[in-house]
């Protein structure tokens, strides 16, 4: 009788849960769901930067698996003399699952002796971030990365 | 708004030509424009737009922010240092608020 008794309580338990975690899906289904995706990153990229971007040159640290989607630590490095003729001129960071792809530019003067910096973003979910470099000569690099983000950092 | 502190550290001296790492954080809310109040209304935008670094007068470094940027948001840059002087930072908010804090390094 106690073993019985014992089992539906459990089975109550887990349809518990169960009725929960719909709740959570039918929360995320009605929240507003306006995301950017990679063809508006592409729209915004090609707003702001003249030239098609190449490969190389830029190497993100970025972590795989980002626990909280509220503070991401995002940082990367491009490749450059930071000379007076050929430096870094501006850094742009998009993303592509934000409900807008724009993160944040950065921009280089020579006298930043290297074109790195390393700041926190938010991110709504899992998704790529992409970094679009801009150099003194004209040139345009680009780096993607996938971020994996356990719990999104754009809460309402 | 007294609960916005800007926060820098740079090293107080270097070799000449020494690259060095200046680290920058404000304490800010970087309210997106997004989120829901209580009353279901949205709370309006109000974020840190700008950041400048300028050494003696000339600017050096800076950078544009978005909402996507954390609140309290930190920024880590470099400089390379050629001559002793006076950082300014400025963090501009929505609005046209401005913060500034100052820093010298003494280079040899």
């Amino acid at each position: 009788m106690t073993e019985t008794q014992l089992t539906l309580s459990r089975r109550q338990a887990l349809k518990g849960v169960s009725a929960f975690a719909l709740t959570l899906v039918a929360a995320g289904l009605l929240a507003p769901g306006a995301h950017a995706d990679a063809a508006a990153v592409d729209a915004a990229i090609k707003k702001l930067v003249k030239g098609t971007p190449e490969d190389g040159k830029i190497k993100l640290d970025l972590p795989q698996i980002a626990e909280n989607g509220n503070t991401v630590p995002v940082a990367f490095e491009v490749d450059s003399p930071m000379s007076k003729d050929d430096y870094v001129k501006t850094v742009h960071l998009f993303a592509e699952g934000n409900p807008s792809p724009e993160v944040a530019s950065f921009h280089f003067t020579p006298q930043s002796g290297m074109a790195r910096a390393s700041t926190r973003m938010r991110m709504a979910g899992t998704q790529n971030v992409v970094v679009v470099a801009e150099m003194s000569n004209g040139k345009v690099y680009m780096a993607k990365q996938q971020v994996k983000v356990t719990i999104g950092g754009c809460g309402g | 708004m007294s609960d916005v502190k800007p926060r820098v550290r740079i090293p107080k001296s270097a070799k000449k030509g020494e690259v060095v790492e200046i680290k920058s954080l404000i304490e800010h809310k970087m309210e997106t424009g997004q989120r829901k109040g209580k009353d279901g209304n949205k709370i309006p935008r109000k974020i840190i737009n700008r950041f400048e670094c300028k050494f003696n007068g000339g600017l050096v470094f800076a950078s544009d922010w978005h909402p996507a940027v954390s609140a309290n948001p930190y920024l880590a840059f470099h400089f390379r240092a050629e001559e002793s002087g006076e950082f300014e930072f400025k963090w501009i908010e929505d609005g046209g608020a401005e913060y500034t804090k100052k820093a010298k390094i003494t280079v040899s």
